[in-house]
Parts: structure tokens; C-alpha cells; sequence
């Protein structure tokens, strides 16, 4: 049986949909069975992202419609055999589903998959609980501004309510040299004020503008530091201890030397 | 020497220059005890007047310099009310006996 997880923040445009890509990518590269559920309907992103946007033929509104079976729907990576996406609808509304579609349609793919990993939409509404609905474990995504924290702190309650507990937060987008010159939050911050436990933490990367130019992940790429951290939560996902990437790796020349040869700290 | 300090103190001016970290967590903890305690600004503001009312049957008090806000330590949350007073008020029930 495997496990659903959804990946939430509250405030949009803080890397929900990369981390989503990220992640299942990188699970998936760990030979394990992976769904994608894009559940942002009428704003879907993760097909572009992951590269694979001109070959949906059906999609999540279809399959709770029953316009045609789920195995229909489900693309298949380019890279993973094992790497699946159902794409959400671009042109139906939010209210084309229901949570307990939702719900039923998790505990179908939990059987086939060994992670059913859940791109939910910004907001508290419908789509929300939609992508909440069948979820076991959530992962919170912030950045170190007051605004995504603010919306943070309130899905983590939202969450506790929804009763799924412990939902473990990623900061993402960080940067080590703002938070050494005290103009950024640092990473105890931002645990001490929402009070739950870490997964990971992404420094921003120019990187992740490329790979999403290509449609390729950048968790496959050895050479960027987005990618090793999306590596590490991967790990961390499965269980994995694998300890946080030191923040200043990326700031020396030396390390800057090692990163141009893809030599991984 | 105002050309020394400046030499010396180059070094310094750069890690004083701003530290809006702290700014960020001062403004996000007090956010964030409004949010938690799912108190609305209409709430609040109609605890101040009923408040203000009962405070003015006793002592003259300056009702636009009121400030009412929530604040909060590691453990409780506490609403802390500044009401500048006036002076006290005669011949009110406080005064009577």
C-alpha cells in the first residue's frame, strides 16, 4: 500500500508545483512507483513543468466523470517508467470535483503506486480540500518571507484540523547570503515560529528557471544545488536521514570550483 | 580620527546596515497571534469601545489616543489596552462615598 502526499502552502508562487515535480522525479529515480495528481484545475502547471504538456489526452475532471478509465488518463514520464502524471483540467472549474472523489480516486492509485504525490492549488477553498481530501502526510512549502509564512502557519492549522498530522515544511527558495547578512530569515526562525518539523530547505537557483524552460527536473541535474537539495528531501521522504546541505557551500570559490566539476558536498 | 573610524569602521558598517530579519519575525509574531487566535480587527475594535465605555463611568480618559492590541509570549496570549487618562471623574460612582 502505498502513501499519499500532498504538497501545500497557502500562498501561491512559492514552488509548489517545482517541489512536486522535484520530488516525484527524484523518488522515482529511486525506482519507486510514482503518481503526480494535479489537482490546480483551470491554472494546471505540473504537465509544463515535467516537460510532458503535449501529451494529455484526458484528465483528472474526466476520470471523477468517468469519461474515460484512470489508466487512460495517467501519462507516462519520458525519463521514468515509473513515473506517472494525471493532469488537472484547464477548462473546467474547481467545483468539477469533489473531495470525496478525491478521496476515493487516492485509494485507487495508493494500491497501484508507491507514492501518490498531490500538487495542491494556492488557497483554503475547494481546491484545497480537494487536494487534501485522500491525503495521509502533507509537506508545507514556504519562503522566507512574512506573507508565505503567514500563509504557512494558517494551512498547518488547516491541516491539523483536516487531521492530517505532523505535515513537515520545506523552505524553499532561501538565500544564504541575505540571511548571513541578517536580511533574510534563517531556517530556526521559521521552525521556531511554525512549530513543526523540517524536511528540507532549497536555496534559490537560477537553475530551476532553466529546468523549467526545458521541462526537465532539476533534481536530475548533478550540477545544481536546488537539484541536491530535492535529492535529499527525496531520500529524507523514504525515510532516509541525510543531513541538511551546509547553507554557505555554494558562496565560496572553492566550493564554487567543486560545484563546476560536480563534486557534491 | 573621523577619517580613522571610517577605515576601521567599514568593516562594521556593512553587517549594521539594516538586520530586517528581525523586523520580519517582530511584524510576523504579532501577525500571527491575531491569526492563531482567530480574533477579527471588528472584534477587537467593539471590545474597545465596550471597554472604553465602562472605564469612562470612572475616569476621564482620552478615547482617540486608546490603543487595544493582542500580544503574546512562548506560552499565553494577552490583550494589552494603553488608555491615557485624563484625570478622574467627579461626581461619578467611583466618587460617590
Amino acid at each position: 500500500m502505498g502513501e499519499v502526499i500532498v504538497i501545500t502552502s497557502g500562498k501561491g508562487g512559492v514552488g509548489k508545483t517545482t517541489t512536486t515535480a522535484n520530488i516525484s522525479t527524484g523518488l522515482a529515480s529511486m525506482g519507486k512507483k510514482v503518481v503526480m495528481l494535479d489537482t490546480d484545475i483551470g491554472l494546471r502547471n505540473l504537465d509544463v513543468v515535467m516537460g510532458l504538456e503535449n501529451r494529455i489526452v484526458y484528465d483528472l475532471v474526466d476520470v471523477t466523470q468517468g469519461n474515460c478509465r484512470l489508466k487512460q488518463a495517467l501519462i507516462k514520464d519520458k525519463r521514468f517508467e515509473n513515473l506517472c502524471l494525471l493532469p488537472a483540467a484547464q477548462t473546467k472549474d474547481k467545483t468539477a470535483v469533489q473531495p470525496e472523489q478525491m478521496k476515493e480516486l487516492c485509494e485507487t492509485l495508493k494500491k497501484e503506486f508507491d507514492y501518490v504525490i498531490i500538487d495542491c492549488p494556492a488557497g483554503i477553498e475547494m481546491g484545497f480540500k480537494n487536494a487534501t481530501a485522500g491525503a495521509e502526510r502533507a509537506i508545507v512549502v514556504t519562503t522566507p518571507e512574512v506573507s508565505a509564512v503567514r500563509d504557512a502557519d494558517r494551512i498547518i492549522g488547516l491541516l491539523e484540523a483536516a487531521e492530517i498530522r505532523n505535515p513537515e515544511l520545506i523552505i524553499n527558495r532561501i538565500r544564504p547570503n541575505m540571511v548571513k547578512k541578517g536580511d533574510m530569515m534563517d531556517i530556526d526562525d521559521m521552525i521556531d515560529i511554525l512549530a513543526i518539523d523540517l524536511l528540507g530547505v532549497v536555496p534559490e537557483d537560477e537553475f530551476i528557471v532553466v529546468s523549467t524552460n526545458k521541462g526537465e527536473p532539476a533534481v536530475l541535474d548533478m550540477k545544481s544545488v536546488a537539484g541536491q537539495a530535492y535529492r535529499n528531501i527525496s531520500k529524507r521522504i523514504t525515510g532516509e536521514d541525510v543531513p541538511l546541505i551546509p547553507l554557505d557551500a555554494d558562496t565560496g570559490f572553492l566550493s564554487k570550483i567543486k560545484k563546476f566539476f560536480g563534486i557534491q558536498a | 580620527m573621523d577619517l580613522l573610524e571610517k577605515i576601521l569602521g567599514f568593516g562594521k558598517k556593512k553587517s549594521s546596515h539594516s538586520n530586517s530579519k528581525n523586523i520580519a519575525k517582530e511584524r510576523l509574531r504579532l501577525v500571527l497571534v491575531h491569526d492563531r487566535a482567530s480574533i477579527s480587527p471588528q472584534l477587537l475594535d467593539a471590545l474597545k469601545e465596550d471597554m472604553l465605555d465602562v472605564i469612562s463611568n470612572y475616569m476621564d480618559i482620552d478615547r482617540r489616543g486608546t490603543t487595544v492590541k493582542l500580544d503574546s509570549d512562548d506560552e499565553s496570549i494577552a490583550l494589552i489596552a494603553s488608555i491615557p487618562v485624563r484625570g478622574m471623574n467627579k461626581g461619578q460612582r467611583g466618587m460617590r462615598f
